[in-house]
């Protein structure tokens, strides 16, 4: 299951990452006499309300949906690795401190503050670095921001245990600085299970991108991430359901891929859960 | 029970006020400024805006801004709401039912899937049932909501034409139509709603009770010879519903992010929908109050996760 995932997601980046070369048309080619067309020869996932060619749009925004997830993932695994290693290797009031922000974080209603944030610093950040750019980085942030606390959690108690054993003892017998036991003994042992929980903040991270672009509060409408090819087609379900149908097919297997391949991962670095 | 559920609500106290500091910050942080619009206008001269800044007391400190928001807040003044022109808190109230309604139907229905198909996947681990189960769970909580409720509604209301997709407030019939009209236009959200929580919860229960059946106590209760039934029943199931309950409430904001996204496609006139509509709105007040009420819900909800656990483990409970 975790391999036949493995090549579906890649073929999926492939064509994503290559497809914008390959594909002739271009993402906003209007072409009113192609309005909301079903899937057809020249447009094989058929065209939206100005005719632009969806598949073309899909290849584009799909390289975003996808970037989101990345750089949302590897920001929530840095702090949380960040937060999660420094309560673990510090006991007594950091750790409590730390481990009573992560518990707020999770009990924090996310979409709504994500909404909230969004709608706050839109305009700032978009005047700062542009609109596409100044978007992402929001984006990133804002849904990295929301989720480290598993990850926080998780480090934490690999260190607990890790702390104790004896290779760690046997390096700060021999005078090993915390620093140096920290980065060479116990950082690369608690890593197994911090990367599974990476695999599944992608796909977390995918749908949280495209549940903002879905509402409406995500990318610009020039930007046409698979979310936001879902919100602007919602009205036109009747006449053309193959717009919203082709775009959420592929956030639906991008998250299912990954979500396998987590789950693979998972097997494959913990033997003793069973699952 | 009675001290207990007293020092939760202790508990919940701080985290309350914590949620309330973080929201004041962002807010604070924030750029923009509410006079920024009549700095822009000619008509205001300079000394009127000032006059109107030192009355909101907008050039204190943020920490006197801060206790003076949440002094408001404990007395019930939560604002104006710039567009709908009434009282923030009669908004709020008057959505608020319709939100709780669709969460606690959804909630029901996860619970009716997540533990018989879970427990049945984890009495017979590896059968076909359980495999196919596995796998449907799984597809379950990779469809983001917004996706599912768009196929459900070109299924059953443009393809088949059988249920209404715009939620309506104000219902013509009386007596049992109302029940049946209401029936009908709330049962695609609280299905796209209860599926994907449904599809998560399985699994927890799954991996819960495999947990469980290992344990010493079930084989002794095999060896006296207890039907399978009560063994799983009443040795299994219930201690292993304990971690259950915790991932549920750990899993409780996410269920109310569900129903933003649901209550909006749907058109349902929740807080939810109401959050959205102030956000592309600008409509500030009403922003801060339904982010405000959302943490409430969440912290609640924590608070009843926690009561439920006292009860299914009595060892914890009472000390």
């Amino acid at each position: 299951m975790a391999m036949c995932s493995l090549v579906l997601l890649l073929l999926l980046v492939a064509a994503v990452v290559l497809g914008p070369w390959l594909w002739p048309l271009a993402v906003n080619d209007i072409d009113f006499t192609a309005r909301l067309k079903g899937p057809s020869l020249a447009h094989p996932l058929g065209t939206d309300d100005l005719g632009q060619d969806i598949l073309a749009r899909m290849l584009y925004g799909g390289r975003i949906s996808l970037a989101v997830g990345l750089a949302a993932m590897a920001m929530a695994i840095s702090v949380g690795v960040t937060i999660g290693a420094i309560a673990g290797i510090s006991r007594g009031a950091v750790d409590g401190a730390l481990m009573w922000l992560t518990d707020l974080f999770l009990s924090l209603p996310q979409l709504p503050l994500l909404l909230l944030l969004i709608y706050l610093f839109r305009d700032t950040l978009k005047a700062k670095f542009g609109p596409e750019v100044g978007v992402f980085i929001m984006i990133v942030l804002v849904i990295g921001g929301f989720r480290w606390m598993p990850v926080a959690r998780l480090v934490r108690a690999q260190f607990f245990s890790l702390r104790e054993k004896e290779f760690v003892e046997a390096a700060r017998a021999l005078g090993a600085t915390t620093t140096r036991q920290v980065w060479r003994h116990i950082l690369p042992n608690a890593l197994g299970p911090v990367i599974v929980a990476g695999t599944i903040d992608v796909a977390a991270a995918i749908i949280a991108e495209s549940t903002l672009s879905f509402l409406g509060l995500g990318f610009p409408p020039d930007i046409p991430t698979w979310g936001r090819i879902l919100f602007d087609s919602k009205d036109y379900l009747d006449i053309a359901p193959h717009w919203a149908l082709f775009p959420g097919l592929a956030i639906f297997l991008a998250v299912l891929t990954i979500n396998f391949i987590g789950d693979g991962l998972r097997d494959a670095l913990d033997p003793r859960r069973v699952l | 029970m009675g001290p207990y559920i007293l020092r939760r609500l202790l508990i919940a106290l701080p985290s309350l006020l914590g949620i309330s500091v973080v929201l004041f910050t962002v807010l604070a942080l924030a750029p923009g400024d509410p006079f920024g619009e009549m700095a822009l206008n000619p008509n205001v001269p300079p000394q009127v805006r000032e006059a109107l800044r030192a009355k909101f007391g907008l050039d204190d400190p943020v920490w006197q801004r801060y206790f003076r928001w949440l002094w408001a807040m404990l007395h019930g003044d939560w604002g104006f709401s710039f567009i709908s022109r009434i009282d923030v808190d009669t908004l709020i109230l008057q959505r608020v039912p319709v939100t709780l309604a669709v969460i606690g139907a959804s909630q029901l229905l996860a619970l009716a899937i997540a533990l018989p198909v879970g427990i049945y996947s984890a009495v017979k681990p590896y059968s076909w049932f359980d495999r196919i189960a596995s796998t449907l769970a799984f597809v379950g909580f990779s469809l983001p909501t917004f996706f599912t409720g768009l196929l459900l509604i070109l299924l059953f209301s443009i393809q088949l034409d059988w249920l209404p997709f715009v939620y309506r407030a104000d219902i013509s019939e009386t007596g049992w139509a109302w029940w049946g009209a209401q029936l009908r236009q709330s049962i695609m959200p609280i299905v796209v709603l209860g599926l994907f929580q449904g599809a998560s919860w399985t699994r927890y229960v799954r991996s819960s009770m495999l947990d469980v059946v290992r344990l010493d106590h079930v084989n002794t209760a095999r060896s006296k010879g207890l039907t399978e039934r009560t063994v799983v029943m009443k040795h299994v199931v219930r201690n292993a519903l304990i971690p259950v309950v915790t991932l549920v409430a750990l899993t409780m904001p996410q269920v109310f992010g569900g129903a933003i996204v649901t209550e909006q496609i749907f058109r349902i006139p929740g807080i939810g929908s109401l959050l959205i509509d102030a956000i592309l709105r600008n409509d500030t007040p009403v922003i801060m109050a339904v982010t405000f009420v959302f943490a409430c819900l969440v912290i609640l909800f924590n608070l009843i996760a926690d009561l439920l656990y006292g009860w299914l483990d009595p060892r914890i409970s009472y000390r």
